[in-house]
């Protein structure tokens, strides 16, 4: 899989890198249950802004990710979300579940601090 | 990328690559077509769902991007086609939230809502084909604006 999983003070960054294939999607959601209860982060960013499209399918698994990781106590926040991307999911009707979103590394970090 | 109206792009559609591929080339026609980054990613994005939709249904399928001209607006105009099972109800089909498989029915209505056009033929058994255009109203060339 080509997204890095990067440790940073107790937190996970996770800078995806292209626009993935539902696979590749599968392969990050999986790694990131892993990743979290196997090494209790404090939470995890998800940058975005290298991402093409969200749609239904991407914006499902980034909140089902949301959903874990909160459950296992490290909440997600999906930074980096473009204009025309946001756009384009709220004409498609699309929204995030159980993610917080922040437009950039530092206050994806910030509002993590707030949450614990 | 040169392209006219008569001209246009035939993609395979048969796996998780292809679906990126068809969107990618669908937001680089509709670039090349002159149409708003917001505009360009709903076309990737609509793309994106019924490449989706053509993999999980009917395994295989084609996607042919076209750029279609008329007097006072161009469109880029996306033609979906398979030999999967077909729609067995497709009033249904584009209705919110209705799936049928893998939780991932979201695809056509939002397709359907974020293009200009938007028409599904379907036969069971047989196939199904979509077609779907975006509009843009045609730049004035410079030559007819008259200076004030």
């Amino acid at each position: 899989m080509s997204v890095p999983l990067i440790e940073h003070d107790r937190y996970l960054l996770v800078p995806i890198q292209s626009g993935l294939t539902d696979g590749e999607l599968s392969e990050l959601h999986a790694a990131l249950l892993r990743w979290v209860t196997e090494q209790h982060p404090r939470g995890v960013v998800i940058d975005v802004a290298l991402l093409d499209v969200l749609d239904a399918y991407a914006v499902r698994t980034l909140s089902d990710v949301g959903h874990w990781t909160r459950l296992c106590g490290a909440p997600t926040v999906i930074v980096g979300i473009r204009s025309e991307l946001a756009q384009a999911m709220d004409r498609f009707g699309l929204a995030f579940q159980e993610v917080a979103t922040a437009p950039n590394w530092a206050e994806g970090l910030k509002v993590l601090a707030g949450s614990t | 990328m040169k392209m006219t109206g008569s001209e246009e792009t035939l993609l395979p559609v048969s796996s998780d690559q292809d679906i990126i591929r068809a969107r990618q080339k669908g937001r680089d026609l509709a670039a090349w077509a002159d149409f708003t980054v917001v505009d360009q990613t709903l076309i990737a994005t609509a793309i994106s769902e019924i490449a989706r939709n053509i993999v999980i249904y009917a395994r295989r399928g084609t996607i042919v991007l076209t750029i279609e001209e008329e007097s006072d607006r161009l469109g880029l105009v996306v033609i979906a086609r398979d030999e999967g099972p077909g729609i067995r109800d497709v009033t249904q089909a584009l209705r919110n939230h209705y799936t049928t498989s893998r939780g991932l029915g979201m695809g056509l209505p939002g397709a359907r809502r974020v293009m200009d056009d938007f028409a599904i033929e379907s036969k069971l058994g047989e196939g199904t084909r979509i077609t779907m255009k975006k509009w843009r109203t045609k730049h004035l060339p410079v030559t007819d604006v008259t200076p004030p």
